[in-house]
Formats: structure tokens, sequence, C-alpha cells
């Protein structure tokens, strides 16, 4: 689903964030990408999401080869994977039913899909009966879970979160993974960088350590059992 | 087709709910199109008036056969008799040196002036209409009739009008200039509004782009804001003209009346205010189309 073949990545100025990585997500897992701040994590997911192209090696995502991919091409591949922000990144002069609506509108789905796969998404993250707040009236927890269900809503087979925990206390960090693993358990692939450790100890997975740019350890792991 | 439909309606919608979220920034940029557009429009109405008037003037370009002084009334009526026998004269008026005198007494004011004058100094007048009004017909006639031995001189008014006729035609080439111009300068500003909304959204762009909204559907909206501004501009400026003409309609008729004339200012055609507020939209969708296609790709996440 997700495979990166000696992958560089050199910004201009000269910094190489990625040195040769290569790792291969199958279908259907939850991997963890961990590391130390500047290691890596967050260029590695903007060349899954094609925010970035590599300088060297190849990223494939969903089968295609993201350095084929031409600019009028990026809207469609994009639409096929949901993206999760550290900083929620939603539109605050919009409801949050019309935040999670935006990819089905952008889809070009009718009004009554719309409405139907909204209130199942919002559904999904517990915020049902929220639809017409503003997003700037929720708590930073809520407001994560509406761009959890944003990044859900047209059912993508991808999810890619960057650092989706970082803003919120142990708690309420607690209860997005715990979404995120069951979206795991009915077959979506989770690429998701944390540097959490503590709180990914509890679940389960695949997890990818990035050290200056180069993959140090990639290991799946059992859940740990916490009172 | 029916969701491409109503995806256009909604845009639509949601650019003049836009627009109505800042009613003062619109007012003000809405003026300003109305005023650009208002100039060259209320020109061309101008011009079309004139040349309405003027068309009026020369299909009855009467003029005058001045008599030599001293020519007795008996005679001058039998030359005004002789005359208005031609074929190519349609009518023609005797205005005696007394009349002439009596009306310019009353009309002139200079009554005390006239007094002291010890005879009139006028002469008879013959006032012609020549039949048909095809000019070259009337310079012929002019001639003929100043060749008379009684005539003194006959003043043909004919010039000035064929001068009117092309200052006119140049006016309207003016006009037609500044109309490009002006159009121009309203996409450019549109444009420019445009490219501000843009730097103002950008945070929201980026986010569109990040969930796969395609450039078409970004792009859209401000089409729409562009083609808003335009349309609305237009509008308003096709108000300010009629309510100008409206304005003027009065003074112009009195003015009218003085001169005997039924000249009704004309306001703007129906047809003309068509064209200025599909102009004014297309101008406005121009200058989003601008804007889009320069700024858009600009702003990419990071």
């Amino acid at each position: 689903m997700i495979r990166f073949e000696g992958v560089y990545k050199r910004y201009p100025g000269g910094r190489e964030a990625l040195r040769g990585v290569s790792f291969h997500i199958e279908r259907g897992e939850m991997a963890f990408l961990t590391g130390p701040s500047g290691a890596g994590k967050s260029t590695l997911l903007k060349l899954v999401t094609l925010i970035e192209k590599p300088t060297r090696g190849t990223v494939v995502v969903n089968g295609r080869n993201t350095s084929r991919i031409p600019r009028r091409g990026i809207a469609a591949f994009r639409q096929k994977i949901g993206i999760v922000f550290q900083d929620h990144k939603l539109l605050y002069d919009r409801s949050v039913f019309d935040n999670v609506a935006l990819p089905l509108v952008i889809l070009g789905l009718g009004p009554r899909e719309i409405a139907r796969r909204v209130r199942a998404a919002l559904d999904q993250v517990g915020l049902l009966g929220h639809e017409r707040h503003a997003p700037i009236t929720l708590s930073t927890g809520e407001q994560q879970r509406v761009g959890i269900a944003r990044a859900i809503a047209s059912r993508p087979e991808v999810v890619v979160a960057d650092e989706p925990t970082g803003n919120l206390d142990p708690e309420l960090s607690l209860d997005i993974m715990r979404l995120f693993a069951r979206f795991n358990e009915v077959g979506v692939t989770l690429l998701i960088a944390t540097h959490d450790l503590e709180l990914i100890d509890r679940f389960g997975g695949r997890r990818l350590r990035l050290v200056d740019g180069m993959l140090e350890a990639d290991d799946a792991f059992a859940p740990m059992a916490v009172s | 087709m029916r969701r491409w439909a109503s995806l256009h309606v909604q845009s639509f919608a949601s650019a003049l709910a836009r627009l109505a979220r800042e009613p003062i920034a619109t007012a003000m940029t809405v003026l300003v199109i109305a005023i650009a557009l208002a100039l060259p429009s209320g020109l061309r109405v101008f011009v079309q008036n004139v040349s309405t008037l003027s068309a009026g003037w020369e299909g009855a370009a009467d003029f005058g056969v001045y008599l030599e002084p001293g020519t007795a009334e008996a005679r001058a009526r039998a030359l005004a008799n002789e005359i208005a026998g031609r074929p190519d004269v349609a009518h023609v008026d005797l205005v005696t040196s007394d009349q002439a005198l009596a009306d310019f007494r009353a009309r002139s004011g200079f009554g005390a002036a006239l007094d002291a004058l010890e005879h009139n100094p006028l002469p008879h007048t013959l006032v012609v209409r020549p039949a048909g009004g095809a000019e070259a017909d009337v310079e012929g006639l002019a001639a003929a009739l100043g060749a008379l031995p009684d005539a003194d001189f006959v003043q043909l008014d004919t010039e000035w009008v064929r001068r009117l006729r092309v200052i006119l035609e140049l006016a309207t080439y003016v006009v037609d200039v500044v109309s490009a111009m002006l159009g121009v300068g309203v996409a450019v500003v549109i444009g420019n509004t445009i490219r501000l909304e843009i730097n103002n959204r950008a945070a929201e762009i980026e986010v569109m782009k990040l969930v796969g909204a395609t450039d078409a559907f970004i792009r859209r909206p401000f089409l729409y804001l562009g083609f808003t501004y335009g349309l609305a501009g237009a509008g308003a400026a096709a108000l300010l003209i009629t309510v100008a003409l409206a304005l003027l309609r009065e003074p112009a008729s009195a003015l009218a009346d003085l001169y005997g004339s039924d000249f009704r200012l004309a306001g703007l055609r129906p047809l003309d205010a068509g064209v200025l507020v599909a102009g004014g939209a297309l101008l406005g969708l121009a200058g989003a189309a601008l804007a889009t296609s320069r700024h858009l790709q600009e702003i990419e996440p990071r």
C-alpha cells in the first residue's frame, strides 16, 4: 500500500531529510512512525501525500509511483488518501458538517449521499449532533476528531496522520489512538507519525523508527498490557 | 448535469453571500467598477442623443435669402411666390423688414437703441425650406437663389452641421477607445480584488488542496466572485446612468422647448443596457480568470 525504495530527499540548500529509506506497509496494516524531531518524519509523510517528491528512489502509494504523477493528477491522487494534521487544518468559517463534507463535495457526490456519509463519519468519531456547530466552539480534542472525520468521510483506504495527538492531553490522545485502531480493524491502512512512545506502547502494530533521515528500526510489536 | 448545475448555482449563491459579509468593502469595489463602466456608457448615450438631435437639423436646413436693402415689399412678395413655385422648394416664408425689426425689438431688449435709428436697417428676408433635404440640392438651390438680381446674399448654414457630424463620428471613436481602456481597468480592478481575496484565503486553499480539491474546484468560487463583482458593478452603472438621465431629462426638455424643438433626451437603450451588464460580467470573469491563473498556483501545501 505504501512502499519506499531507497528514498532520498534533499531540500534546496543541501539538507538531507531522508537518506536511503526503504519499507513496505501492506494493505490493512497500522504502522507508527517514530523518532526524534528533525528525524524526517514529516518529510516522509509529505512524500506519501505528494506534498513533496523524492530526490532519489521511488515512493509507491496505492499502486502509483508518485514521481510519475503530473501536477494535474495530484488532486485525484490525494482524493484517495485521508490526511490528519497536528493542527487539524479545519476551515473555521464553516460548520463542522461543511468541514467534513468538503472531500465529498470535491468528489462530486449528491447532497443526500454527502449528508449520509458526513453523519456516519461524525458518528464514528463520536461527534454526531455537533454538525451545525462552528469548529471554534469545540475543544481541541473535538476539533481533532472533526479533522479525523473529514479524513475518513470519503472512505479512503489509506489514512496518514502527522502527530495527531501532538496537542492533546494523555487521555484525549488515547481516545484518538483508539479511534485509529478501530479504523484499522475495518481494513484501513494507517501510517501515524508520533513521538509519544508511551501512548503507542498500548497498541500493537508496526513501528518504524527514523533517526537522522535513516530507518533505524522496523519492528512489529504486540500490544502492551496496561492496567 | 443537474448536479453540475446545482454546483454552479451554489457557487453563485456563496459568492453573493461572501460579498454580503463585508458590505462596505463590497460597496466600495462595486462603486469603483460602476463609475468606470458608467463613464464610457454615459458618454455613449450622450453622443447618441446629440446624433439624434443633429439628424433632425440636417433634414430641415432652412436658409435665409436676404434681399437687397430698399427692395419694395411688393417685389419681395412676388419673389417669394416665384421661389415657392420652384420644384426644389418646399416652402417660403417672407419676413418683411418691419416684421424683422419688431421681432428683434421684442427679443433682444434693445428697444431704446433701435428707436435711435433713423430708418430700419434690416432687409426683407425669404426663409426657404428646400424640398427633399438632400445636401447637394440645397447648395445648388442656394447658388441659384443667390444669383437672383434682388438677392443680396444667401446664408446657407449646413457647413457646421456637417462638421458636427464628423465631430460626432470622432466622438464615437473616442468613446470606443475610452470604453476599451476603462474596460481593461475594470478587469484589472476586479483581478486585483480577487488576488487579495486569494491571499486572504490562502490557508483555506491549502487545506482544500490537501483534501484533494482540483484546480477547477478551487478556482470556481473565485471566478464566480469576479463575475458577481462585474455584474453588480455593471448593474450599478446602468442605474447611475438612468438616474443621471432622469435628472437631466426635465432641464433638457425645457431647453429644447426654448428652441422650439420637440427633442427629448433618450435613456440607455435596453440593448445597450444588456451589452453593458453582460460586458461587465465578462470583464469580471476575465479579471478573476487572470488572477486565479496567476496566483492559485503559488499556494501549495508545505
